[in-house]
């Protein structure tokens, strides 16, 4: 399909109920060249067609509901509810979407994506840095091989099916997958961190355009956000960049190029 | 018609883990083979089948639950081997109880069936524990009692045959029914003053014979009362007299802080804390930060040209006492509530606690009440249920929570401390108005947004104005919900605030609207409120108890007549009810209808002002503790190893990794730091991503020292807090502190003694510093009165406790310093001297502990030089600012040795120093090594930057001690070159985190 060139892609941050990353990821897309709204979902719900006037949707990451009846569900059946032909029209469309954290966790309730994500097989809401190596085909992982990236999540361990898994590895679908790298070496952590099958941290969806995620790449969108950068820092550094602008970068970058 | 719906897991359930690791402490005797948890929703109205199958899923995950109507699910669904179960326990709430996951079930469910008139369809939810194996019934009763606190919930414990007949469980649901009465009565106080002070003790007499729970007023405020209405010619009546009594509890009042004192005629809070704050501002003059001091529900201060930082520091003891997770939780998003009511509402950018328990060990237990049938709960469950409500409701508000600290001590063990603060960011002008100013206009609507009312909370002023004994009221309990607020704080603060839609706004916490109101009626000088107008939880409420009802996620605004359509549209757009219950006025009354009748007339002043003063008196006390005897010989490996392991000491990972401190993209300095993960004593944050500008925080508190002399104890405090943000590369002259008093037995005159010479600290210190107070809270009963289980009475009162908390803001956050080694090769130095000053520390509290003697904590508490102090941090700000340091850390609790151990762990680096250049004055070995001198900060420096920094530190104390190595050796040495500490990394990194790994 060939593309129009746009150059200031504008992207749509649903907000409300909870989600609550909306500012930080709006932060970062505009840092490389966007121009984003957070659109509140009921403000979608009276105005449904200004979803068609975007060429990138963002579920950023939050509590919505609280988790309240399992994490990312009440508010993708809200979502379902009111919202489904219009979300179906737009991802026919050339557009991008991705869903980070409870994020993702809406866009796998809401059947955009395969599996479901579930409790951390500890049990317990956890924290931390992961390394994740990026395998799968996607405008959104343009020339990222490894990074190292934020999660802080209680339901993030991701649960497939052995047939789906085997289909989605044909698709390259499969996005991230945890591995142990430079903060896992750092601070001697599981690679794994939640317990999440074929270790997934991110998956693919309508050929590569929407991408789920449970790492928050808008938390290292900063060189100060990683936990290394004490380490790392010296007098000459100039740049206040983080690995994860990187895809935001790709994103725009897949609309103006 | 009721029905009940249960999700129950496919596969394996990774919940369970929790429990059944919990329950092994519990001694059971049988064995548990399997559990399984299911989530149920019991369901009250006219859904049909289908319906009813819709709903069930929409509530369930396909790919890893699945549902069941009206059926229990067998062993076979549940994949277990055991035909039937053991045992069957249910866990729901008691009747009123706020049931989060109730109210999104019952959104989720009218928006799916486009439900237009919800008031018939009600839900409630349960979790139920099918249990496999040998479980005896009593083995039941124990594994239900853990599950669930009596005062917020029921455990129901199954007859397994019983249930089978109907393969369901009850279809009964949790409904508060009340009884219809009066809507108010008259209480005459032409009494005799016996009776005057059983009202004030045990509250007014109700019409079915039952007290209504404590008013907290004194004979003293009794007789004013009486007076008031004498003059009016009439009887108060019920509402009014609750009215006063939370407006002048302590807990609103803060009595203790206002009155005169000895020969401190401008009480405690105005000589000591507001006059270190205004002397400050004036020398400061046109470097004076302080913009919103004391008057407001948070402190502001200047963040750059565009915003204002705010502080505040709250604490939640009482109710965390009663219900670890609801007092927690309505901590935090309390104090999140003083952010959004600061000004026009300025936006938490960052969270922090501050728990103080008893040991999670101890398992003695303990009683309100003679007849031994009100049980408190052990410590390791209020440690527990407090982590999780500061879990809960800062992860689900999308607040950082970037600090913390927990102490263990077993006077904490009747009353735990629980500090929750919040750190906000506001534009300084707002549609061109000053943002920290407000005022309710005459004409104005009153307009509450949020949650609803109910019965919970009632008397929580006034409850945690007393000390805990058994007559403290059950409903003072509340549960947070943290999304009703976040969409409330959205709407006001990304929204409704830039829209010009109101004119003030204040929280509503201590005492509910009437408190709330009333404060706000003072802007224009009075309001009428229609009472009949708050929504309610459930009907049958006394106007009454609508009026100083604490539920939660309430705020209160005044909001201009022509402003109210736009501001109800906003709101109803964004999931958040609001109602106007009333109208701003300047007739000088605060009055009160129900249904048309006046039930409420009392003038502003009198409700203000009219708490009579009282001439409070101090008697001075000295402590004289005997002093341990200290290990024999010049080795310290083994006892510096069981200091690290001390839970007071050791890593408290397992509190980090549970709560979000990376949301909203802000973070510099984390709660964790390096490659060993060691806790930070300062946190740094960017609130504003488009500005390279930071907020550091830190705290200081050391209640053991109170044992000793509380002068010493604040002045501590006050140099810790302030050094720890030194450290990360804080300014001295940018700091601005917090108070936050937790003291106990405040009537007592050798406490209030203590109590003034902790203050005559914070005014010496905070002005020698420069340092000035904006805002403060104190908390004055933590005292409990109860008994062991033999019915002994038992009196554990908190030692008093003094927590400062210091903000400041960094012009640059890529110089900020972490407290990890950084390099193998650096200098290690100390800056400041050692004294002998180990009275109240660490280390004698672990010895005597050993010893058998617990109260040989020795005499020789730190005592602070301000002056000597402002040049060495004066002189480390210069070589951070200078980038000159790789790592600082302050030496607190523990000493140098302790500290050492830390930034090396934090590195995963070796050490390897000698005692023999130490600057300071002290005896031996025990003293260089564990003494908590203030003043004190270890560093370290690259080669190329040593002479330079040399140059920067001139003058002040201070030496090198010694070099980081890249082995894994940990190595001090005494004067005489002899090893005095000699062990290795990866030990100590085990046992650092052993506490806490325990703990997980």
């Amino acid at each position: 399909m060939k593309k129009n060139t746009i150059k200031k892609p504008k992207i749509l941050i649903m907000s409300g109920y909870g989600l609550n990353c909306e500012e930080e990821t709006k932060f970062a897309f505009e840092s490389v060249g966007g121009k984003a709204d957070i659109v509140h979902i009921n403000d979608l719900i009276t105005e449904p067609k200004m979803l068609s006037k975007y060429q990138i949707l963002v579920f950023p990451g939050g509590f919505s509901y609280g988790d309240d009846t399992g994490s990312g569900k009440a508010y993708a059946n809200k979502f379902k509810n009111h919202l489904s032909k219009e979300l179906e029209e737009f991802l026919s469309q050339d557009t991008l979407a991705i869903g980070i954290c409870n994020g993702f966790q809406i866009l796998t309730s809401l059947g955009v994506l395969p599996g479901a994500l579930t409790h951390n097989k500890n049990g317990q809401y956890i924290d931390r840095w992961v390394d994740l190596k990026s395998i799968g085909k996607s405008p959104w992982l343009t020339g990222i091989k490894d990074i190292s990236l934020s999660i802080a999540h209680g339901e993030g361990r991701y649960l497939i099916s052995s047939k789906e898994y085997k289909e989605m590895v044909k698709n390259k679908q499969i996005a991230f997958t945890y591995t142990s790298g430079e903060i896992c070496k750092f601070q001697s952590l599981e690679a794994n961190p939640n317990g999440a099958m074929h270790d997934i941290a991110g998956i693919l969806g309508y050929q590569g355009r929407v991408l789920g995620m449970m790492p928050h790449p808008e938390r290292a969108q900063f060189f100060h956000q990683t936990p290394l950068w004490q380490t790392k820092k010296n007098k000459k550094r100039k740049t206040d960049e983080g690995a994860g602008l990187i895809l935001f970068k790709n994103a725009i970058n897949y609309f103006n190029k | 018609m009721i029905s009940r719906l249960y999700v129950l897991p496919k596969g394996e359930d990774s919940r369970t883990r929790l429990f059944l690791k919990s329950w092994q402490g519990l001694g059971l005797k049988g064995r548990i083979t399997h559990l399984s948890i299911l989530d149920t929703y019991i369901i009250n109205g006219e859904l049909s089948s289908g319906e009813l199958t819709k709903v069930a899923e929409s509530l369930t995950n396909q790919n890893f639950e699945k549902f069941l109507i009206n059926e229990l699910p067998t062993s076979l669904d549940l994949g277990v081997k055991e035909k039937n179960f053991s045992q069957i326990i249910e866990i729901g709430f008691l009747p009123g109880v706020t049931d989060n996951v109730a109210h999104t079930a019952k959104e989720t469910i009218v928006d799916l069936l486009h439900i237009k008139n919800d008031t018939s369809l009600e839900v409630f939810t349960s979790k139920a524990f099918l249990i496999s194996g040998s479980i005896s019934s009593e083995d039941a009763k124990k594994v239900s009692l853990s599950l669930h606190n009596p005062l917020i919930e029921k455990g129901y414990i199954y007859d397994i045959g019983e249930i089978k007949k109907e393969n369901n469980l009850p279809l009964k649901i949790p409904k508060v029914v009340l009884t219809k009465q009066k809507d108010f009565i008259e209480v005459p106080l032409s009494l005799a003053d016996e009776e005057l002070i059983k009202i004030g003790k045990e509250g007014i007499l109700g019409n079915d014979g039952v007290r209504r729970g404590p008013l907290a007023l004194d004979l003293e405020s009794m007789k004013v009362i009486k007076d008031y209405f004498k003059t009016l010619g009439r009887n108060p009546k019920d509402i009014e007299l609750e009215s006063l009594a939370q407006t002048w509890s302590e807990h609103c009042k803060h009595t203790i802080f206002a009155n005169p004192i000895d020969d401190i005629n401008d009480g405690l809070y105005k000589t000591y804390i507001k006059g270190a704050t205004n002397k400050i501002r004036a020398q400061k003059g046109k470097d004076d930060f302080c913009i919103s001091v004391f008057s407001d529900n948070s402190g502001g201060i200047v963040f750059d040209k565009d915003y204002l930082v705010t502080h505040k520091v709250e604490t939640h003891n009482s109710p965390s006492a009663l219900d670890p997770f609801g007092g927690a939780i309505t901590g935090i998003v309390g104090v999140n509530r003083d952010t959004i009511g600061f000004g026009l509402g300025a936006k938490p950018v960052a969270n922090m606690y501050g728990f103080c328990f008893g040991n999670p060990y101890d398992t003695r237990a303990l009683y309100k009440d003679k007849n031994l049938t009100q049980k408190m709960l052990p410590p390791k469950r209020i440690m527990d249920g407090v982590i999780k409500g500061v879990n809960v409701g800062g992860n689900c508000s999308g607040i950082p929570t970037v600090s913390g600290f927990v102490k263990y001590d077993d006077s904490f063990r009747g009353k735990p401390l629980v500090f929750v603060g919040t750190v906000g960011i506001i534009p300084r002008k707002i549609n061109g108005k000053l943002s920290h100013e407000k005022e309710a206009q005459n004409g104005d609507l009153v307009v509450v947004v949020g949650g609803r009312v109910g019965a919970d909370g009632i008397h929580g002023a006034t409850f945690s104005s007393v000390a805990m004994d058994s007559t403290s009221p059950a409903t003072a309990v509340q549960i947070g919900d943290p999304i009703t607020q976040k969409k409330l704080s959205d709407a006001i603060v990304k929204e409704a605030r830039s829209m010009d839609l109101y004119t003030s706004i204040t929280d509503n916490g201590a005492g509910g609207i009437s408190c709330s109101i009333a404060e706000m009626a003072k802007e224009c000088g009075g309001v009428v409120v229609d009472l009949e107008k708050v929504s309610l939880k459930y009907p049958g409420l006394q106007p009454w108890q609508i009026w100083i009802s604490e539920s939660q996620e309430r705020m209160t605004l005044s909001v201009p007549k022509e402003k109210w359509s736009t501001f109800n549209k906003l709101m109803d757009s964004r999931g958040v009810e609001a109602s106007v219950v009333g109208t701003f006025t300047n007739s000088g009354k605060c009055i009160v209808n129900y249904n048309g009748k006046e039930i409420m007339n009392i003038s502003l002043e009198f409700l203000h002002d009219g708490l009579p003063k009282k001439h409070l008196e101090s008697s001075p006390i000295v402590h004289n503790n005997s002093t341990p005897k200290i290990p024999k010989g010049e080795n310290r490996t083994k006892v510096f190893e069981e200091l690290l392991k001390d839970k007071n000491i050791a890593g408290f990972s397992f509190i980090a990794d549970q709560y979000d401190h990376e949301v909203q993209a802000s973070s510099v300095l984390k709660p964790l730091d390096g490659r060993g993960r060691i806790n930070t004593e300062a946190q740094v944050f960017r609130p504003v991503l488009s500005s390279s500008k930071g907020v550091v925080v830190s705290s200081g508190l050391y209640p053991t020292y109170s044992f000793i002399n509380t002068y010493h104890m604040a002045a501590c405090s006050i140099d810790t807090a302030i050094r720890n943000a030194i450290c990360a590369g804080a300014s001295l002259s940018g700091l601005a502190i917090l108070d936050n008093f937790c003291w106990c037995s405040s009537y007592d005159q050798n406490k209030l003694y203590e109590l003034i010479e902790a203050l005559k600290a914070c005014y010496d210190y905070a002005v020698g510093y420069g340092t000035p107070f904006i805002s403060g809270k104190d908390s004055m009963f933590n005292d409990f009165k109860g008994y062991d289980e033999f019915g002994n009475p038992v009196a554990i009162s908190i030692p008093p406790t003094l927590l400062i908390s210091a903000i400041g803001v960094m012009p640059d956050i890529y110089k900020t310093v972490s407290p990890s080694f950084k390099n193998a090769g650096d200098s290690i130095y100390i800056l400041g001297e050692t004294f002998n000053e180990l009275g109240g520390s660490e280390y004698y509290k672990m010895i005597s502990k050993k010893n058998g003697d617990e109260n040989a904590i020795g005499n020789d508490v730190p005592k602070v030089d301000f002056k000597k102090n402002t040049k060495i941090y004066q002189a480390l700000e210069k070589a951070i600012t200078k980038e000159l340091i790789r790592s600082a850390t302050s030496l607190t609790s523990g000493g140098l040795a302790i500290v050492l151990a830390k930034a090396s762990i934090g590195g995963m680096l070796g050490v390897n120093i000698s005692l023999k250049n130490l600057p300071g004055n002290y005896s031996g070995v025990d003293e260089a090594l564990f003494s908590e001198s203030q003043g004190r900060i270890l560093v370290t420096v690259s080669k190329e930057d040593i002479s330079k920094f040399e140059k920067a530190v001139k003058g002040i104390a201070y030496a090198k001690l010694g070099t980081v190595l890249k082995n894994d050796k940990f190595i001090i040495l005494d004067k005489n070159n002899k090893k005095v500490i000699d062990t290795n990394l990866k030990k100590l990194f085990t046992i650092y985190h052993e506490f806490s790994n325990k703990m997980r």
